[in-house]
This record gives C-alpha cells, sequence and structure tokens, in this order.
C-alpha cells in the first residue's frame, strides 16, 4: 500500500483546518467519540453548526486565537492509498512551521479565499512549491459559497495567478485549479450541483488519481552510512555491516562500490533485511550492506556505484535557502550544516541575493537575510560533503543549518 | 468472502523503513538512550523495530520501565519474557518509591490513578541514568497535541515540552543537538495509525500480551465504560463487580483503561472491531477525558 503526504498551505482564515476537517468528515474517519466531543467544543464557542477545524488545532494556544500555530499531521486511508496531511499554519509568522510540514509532501494544496482573491502569502506558497519540487499543486478556491458559486469569480483568480504560475513552475510539476466550499463539503468528496460549470475532478478526486512517478530509484545511487552494525558476537564474529537508508538509486549484490570522501573501492557482499538477504535495494530501504574486503568506513561516509559519475565533493557552492530563525543569517558566520545524516561546519561567505516571493524578482547588495526570506547565498565547508544538485536529485540535494550556540535549526538549504 | 488484507491493503512497509532509519538516528547521536518500554502494542512495535534495526547485533539501548505498581500482571510477565527474547537489558523504577520518597503524592476519590504520577519517577530515572534520549511509542494520530509533536522533540531539563519552541524538522534530517541537561523525547512511530501497528503485528505474526484478546474478567460498570476490577480501583457501594468476556484495545494501568466487550480470539477480528468502532482508541483512555488540553498540559509537564 503506497503513502501520499500532502500539505496544505493558504492564508490565516483560508479554512485550511476545516478542509481538513471536512476531508476526514466525509472519508468516515472520525468517530463518534471525536464527534461528540467536537459537538460540545462547537456549542461552547457559541457556533450552530460544528466547527471542524477544532479536530486539528490541537494546542490551547491555538484554540484560544483560531489560528494554526505549528504543523498538525493528520491520518487518513482510502481503500487505494494511506495519505497523510501536513496542516501547516497560514499566518506570515510561522512560514517556516509550512516550510518544515511541505518538506516531505507530493502535493500541496494552497487554499485562496475566493473573496480576497490572490494575496500575498498565495504567491509566497507557490514559491515554496516550487523551491521544494513538490510535484503537485492544487490551488483549491475556497469558500464559493460567499460568493454566489460565481464561475467569473474563480476564473479572475485563476487568471492573476497565471503570471506568476509560469514564473515559479518547473518542468514535471501539474498545476491544477479546484472551486469548493469546505463549511459545505462542496467538491471536496462529492461533486457540488451548486457549480455546474465545473467539470473536472472533486479534491479527492484529484488525489487518489494522482500518481507521481518516482524517478529516485533511477537516479544516482546513494547510501549514507548511518551506524556500523558490529555484534562481535561469537556467531558473527568479523561481521562488519554498514546500516543506512538508501537515498536516492539502486544497489544490487556484485555492484562495485565508491566510498566518499575517502575514494576507497569494493564490491558489495551482501545487502540485509532484518534476517532476509535481498539481492537489491532501491530508494528508501533501509538495509544493511556488507563488503568483501575489509575497509575502513565510518558514519558519514557515503557509498556510490563505482561505475557512475561520482557524487560532487563539495567544499565550496551556492545554495537557495530558506531562513527559519528569529536572528538574521549573517554572512561570515560559522554555522553547522547537516546534509542527511553527514554534519560540517560551514560558513557563509556572502548573499549573492535574495528573492521577493511576490513579485519574483530578486535584489542584490543585501546584508542579512531575515526570518522567512529566501535568498541565494555562497557558502563554504569544513570538510566536503557528497550532495548533488537540488533540482537534479532531490533526495540527495537539501541541507540544514544548525546554530553552534542555541542548537537550533535556523535554515533550509538547496545546493543549486 | 473480503479477507482483512481487501479492507485495509498491505501495511505499507515505507513506514517500518522510516522508523528504523530513526531508531539508528538515536543510536548514532546519542551517548545514553533508552527505549521507554510500557508493555503496550506500541513500545513491543518499537522493541521489534529496534531488533531489526540492529540485527544482527543486539538492541543498542537499554529498556526502561515506570512500574506505576498498577499494572496488569500479564503486562508484567509479557515484559519479561520480551527482555529475556531479544536479550536487551530492562531497567525498572517504580512510582511506589517516589511516593515512599515523598516526591509524589497519591490521587483520591474514585477516579485516582497514578498516571500522572509517573512523570516524577520518569523524570528522576532519566536523571539517575543520564539518559540523553527517551524513546516512546506515541502516535500522532492518538491525540491532538500529539499530532503537533515533533520525531526529535527536546525538552528541557524539567522535561518540559513547548509547542511555540519546537524545532523545524525538514525532510527525514534529525538535529539531535542539545544543551547539558537538556533530553530529547523520540517517536519513531509517530506517522503510524492504530490500525497499522495492528496490521504490522498481524504481518509480523508478533507475540503481545495476552489481554489484547478476548478474556473472561471481573468488571464494574461505570460512565458506560467497563472497568477491570483490583484492589487498587476505589469502588463506590453500588458498583458491584461482575464476570463479563471483555479485551483491552489500549493498556496502560489497571484504573485508567477500560475494557471492551468482545470475543476476538485473534488479530483479524481484533482488526474488523478497530474498523467497525464507534469510538477512538484513546476514548478508552479515562486519563484523557479530564479536560480537552489534558494531554498538552501532562505533556508541558514532562509526560510522554
Amino acid at each position: 500500500m503506497d503513502i501520499l503526504r500532502i500539505a496544505t498551505a493558504g492564508s490565516v482564515d483560508d479554512g485550511k483546518s476545516t478542509l481538513i476537517g471536512r476531508l476526514l468528515y466525509e472519508t468516515n474517519s472520525i468517530t463518534k467519540d471525536k464527534i461528540e466531543a467536537l459537538e460540545s467544543a462547537s456549542k461552547r464557542k457559541g457556533l450552530d453548526f460544528l466547527d471542524l477545524s477544532l479536530l486539528t488545532d490541537g494546542l490551547i494556544a491555538e484554540r484560544e486565537q483560531g489560528i494554526t500555530i505549528d504543523v498538525a499531521h493528520i491520518y487518513f486511508s482510502t481503500p487505494t492509498r494511506k495519505y497523510i496531511i501536513a496542516d501547516t499554519p497560514g499566518h506570515v509568522e510561522y512560514t517556516r512551521n509550512m516550510v518544515t510540514g511541505a518538506s516531505n509532501a507530493k502535493v500541496s494544496l494552497i487554499l485562496v479565499d475566493a473573496r480576497q482573491g490572490v494575496v500575498e502569502q498565495t504567491a509566497r506558497h507557490l514559491s515554496i512549491a516550487a523551491m521544494l519540487r513538490i510535484p503537485k499543486v492544487i490551488i483549491c478556491v475556497n469558500k464559493m459559497d460567499l460568493v454566489q458559486y460565481q464561475e467569473s469569480t474563480f476564473n479572475a483568480i485563476k487568471e492573476s495567478l497565471s503570471e506568476l504560475v509560469t514564473q515559479t513552475t518547473f518542468e514535471g510539476q501539474e498545476i491544477s485549479f479546484l472551486p469548493i466550499s469546505s463549511l459545505y463539503g462542496q467538491n471536496i468528496t462529492q461533486k457540488a450541483s451548486e457549480m455546474p460549470w465545473y467539470s473536472g475532478n472533486t479534491l479527492l478526486g484529484e488525489l487518489e488519481a494522482f500518481e507521481y512517478a518516482s524517478t529516485l530509484a533511477h537516479a544516482p545511487a546513494r547510501f549514507p552510512v548511518q551506524f556500523v552494525v558490529r555484534p562481535m558476537t561469537e556467531a558473527y564474529h568479523d561481521y562488519r555491516g554498514y546500516a543506512g537508508k538508501i537515498s536516492s538509486g539502486t544497489f544490487k549484490v556484485g555492484d562495485s562500490i565508491r566510498v566518499l570522501p575517502t575514494g576507497q573501492e569494493s564490491t558489495i557482499a551482501t545487502i540485509e533485511k532484518f534476517d532476509s538477504k535481498l539481492d537489491q535495494a532501491i530508494a528508501g530501504d533501509s538495509v544493511t550492506i556488507t563488503l568483501t574486503t575489509d575497509i575502513d568506513i565510518s558514519r558519514g561516509n557515503t557509498l556510490v556505484l563505482a561505475s557512475e559519475d561520482q557524487a560532487p565533493q563539495l567544499k565550496d557552492f551556492s545554495a537557495q535557502v530558506c531562513w527559519l530563525d528569529h536572528t538574521a543569517l549573517t554572512p561570515g558566520k560559522t554555522y553547522l550544516l547537516q546534509h542527511g545524516i553527514n554534519m560540517t561546519k560551514a560558513k557563509i561567505s556572502q548573499i549573492t541575493e535574495r528573492l521577493d516571493v511576490a513579485t519574483q524578482t530578486a535584489t542584490e547588495g543585501v546584508s542579512s537575510l531575515q526570518l522567512n526570506e529566501i535568498g541565494t547565498i555562497a557558502l563554504r565547508t569544513a570538510q566536503p560533503i557528497a550532495a548533488d544538485q537540488y533540482a537534479a536529485n532531490p533526495a540527495n540535494g537539501a541541507f540544514i543549518l544548525i546554530d553552534e550556540f542555541s542548537n537550533s535549526t535556523v535554515g533550509v538549504g538547496f545546493v543549486k | 468472502m473480503q479477507t482483512i488484507q481487501d479492507k485495509i491493503g498491505h501495511f505499507p512497509r515505507q513506514l517500518e523503513d522510516e522508523s528504523i532509519y530513526i531508531l539508528r538516528e538515536v543510536a548514532a547521536q546519542f551517548e545514553r538512550p533508552a527505549l521507554l518500554f510500557s508493555g503496550g502494542k506500541d513500545s513491543i512495535t518499537l522493541v521489534r523495530l529496534a531488533q531489526k534495526a540492529f540485527f544482527p547485533g543486539k538492541i543498542p539501548f537499554p529498556l526502561v520501565h515506570i512500574d506505576t505498581g498498577h499494572n496488569f500482571p500479564e503486562t508484567i510477565e509479557f515484559r519479561d519474557w520480551l527482555a529475556k527474547e531479544t536479550g536487551a537489558e530492562l531497567i525498572v523504577r517504580y512510582v511506589q518509591d517516589s511516593i515512599n520518597q515523598g516526591k509524589a503524592k497519591e490521587e483520591s476519590g474514585k477516579y485516582a490513578s497514578r498516571n500522572v504520577l509517573q512523570t516524577v519517577t520518569l523524570l528522576d530515572t532519566i536523571e539517575e541514568f543520564k539518559f540523553d534520549a527517551c524513546i516512546g511509542g506515541a502516535r500522532r494520530d492518538e491525540e491532538k497535541a500529539r499530532a503537533k509533536e515533533r520525531i526529535f522533540s527536546v525538552r528541557d531539563d524539567f522535561g518540559q515540552w513547548d509547542a511555540k519552541r519546537q524545532r523545524p524538522e525538514l525532510f527525514d534530517m534529525l538535529n539531535g543537538r542539545i544543551a547539558v541537561g537538556e533530553n530529547v523525547r523520540v517517536f519513531p512511530i509517530s506517522n503510524w495509525t492504530e490500525l497499522d501497528v495492528w496490521n504490522y503485528i498481524k504481518e509480523e505474526k508478533m507475540e503481545i500480551p495476552s489481554i489484547y484478546y478476548s478474556h473472561k474478567r471481573q468488571v464494574i460498570e461505570r460512565d458506560g465504560m467497563l472497568w477491570a476490577d483490583s484492589e487498587y480501583l476505589n469502588k463506590e457501594a453500588d458498583e458491584i463487580p461482575f464476570e463479563a468476556t471483555v479485551r483491552f484495545r489500549t493498556v496502560g494501568d489497571m484504573t485508567c483503561t477500560a475494557a471492551v466487550s468482545s470475543d476476538a480470539t485473534d488479530i483479524d477480528v481484533i482488526i474488523e472491531e478497530i474498523l467497525s468502532a464507534e469510538i477512538s482508541e484513546r476514548g478508552a483512555r479515562i486519563d484523557d477525558k479530564r479536560s480537552e488540553a489534558a494531554m498538552e498540559k501532562r505533556k508541558q509537564q514532562g509526560y510522554f
């Protein structure tokens, strides 16, 4: 059974949480006790309808303010697949949580309030979806009930986004538009008779039909070593296994491999998953690999196929970053850079430009990047990292920056 | 006839790969990790995943059980069997000791339980062994405050969770750097649902404590639920125990877990029952019903 990860985005009060509540409600994913709890909570708030947002706004502060502050993860299944929704905050102040929630998503749902039309957050979220290379974006024009279900309103919103869509989209990304009302459940799992002019799929229909061809298994093979298994028991006296999760590509028994950064070569003896031995393993598999020769490999090393182009050993490179911390990014400062499981020190030599996401224009000569800002930086690492360009191999092209003193994750970067 | 697999599909193996990856990160990034073992199905699943992650090596961290003294005897029996079976180190600390030391006070009244008191013993145990990472079986689908939890959740030296200070967690990159005195709670099965856990137990043919299956037991009825009768339950005069055929859907203390009427003697029937249940899993956890924010408040205090 496959898993489809979805992230919601949109401005405050666009009704994201209500949309998710509606999806759960209509796919029978809420049990009776939860609906009863919802009914009594809605009544306490003085509402005469079911406030489905109360299902996902799980924090006291969120219910007080009626907004989503942090990402909530919500689960539902159909006979086709298991869905994981990251319900992310709409408030501009919490954009970093939105990026967090969207980083694993294959589908981004961006909500637009039909009365407000396109706002700056719409552009920001579209731009972030492109930066993360999310393969499918569904722009849900919500609250159609409040604009008398007019086709002209829907078309005007579509039209006003077309230039931005052309600017941000990349080859292979699917973008679609959907008129909905989450409050009344129109075009969520059932077609809305109020909008006969819309002939497309419902939201659930779109999600069920979406097939993303995973290119990861065919990407260059990358295996970062997480943990060296050395049981040192009688039965496994000389056993030395390299445990990790394959980032991209395929490894087979008998393949010649090269170790980065040391450059040593060897051959794969076995690929193991618990007590079974496999002929091959692909991207996403957590396995343990043993080699025919005894060479020095430790955590943080990356195995690649000797026959393939080597992963670039980057030391001086440029990257797009999204800043996630209240303390601004400052050139000249040293950060810790974590690429996958590997950590090294990094110095940011320069901010090349800052991107205005609303207009997609770049400004050069900036001295800092503030919370939630996106820009391009030049950096140098203490040790080389075995990273690919993010656009070419997303599974091996992203990194995070960590503040050495606060230990916080302060930025996310994408190798250019 | 439609089989269980026709209805719910096979267990999504991607979840297992992701959880194993998380457990290996814990072993690599921390000096003194521990797996918090409750004897429930979620922590049993964690032990299974840990076995797989480090095979053919042993599980490189101890199993830690905070024994409230109100556990089902079947759970304790199972715990000892599992530790022996896997060769894992088992550490047990007792809530009774915290009470004797005057650090925790027994609750009174008919809803008295030791659920909240556990936190005191847990924090003392973390300090005693200087654990820097504690692995737990919490899932995001259980409860809405848990839905907000990160996989690596940083706690201060009082064990407190600050929802507003959570680190961004991007892709599968886990940042486990902490200051001295802080520790990390790790939730490897965050993305599993209740059904995923049962489906996994089924496909892996795992052993689970017998009380998950139908059995006869003395119970009382209270607030529309069946409570296991025991010496720890404060009963009122009109609460007369009677025998019923029940099983437990979730296993906590005897004083805070309700039973359900059931004839399910095998796992397929259990899954069928969950599919048609009108009550969520934590609906049987009396400790969650104290208020709408019961879980969030307990987590702020250092609860799991």
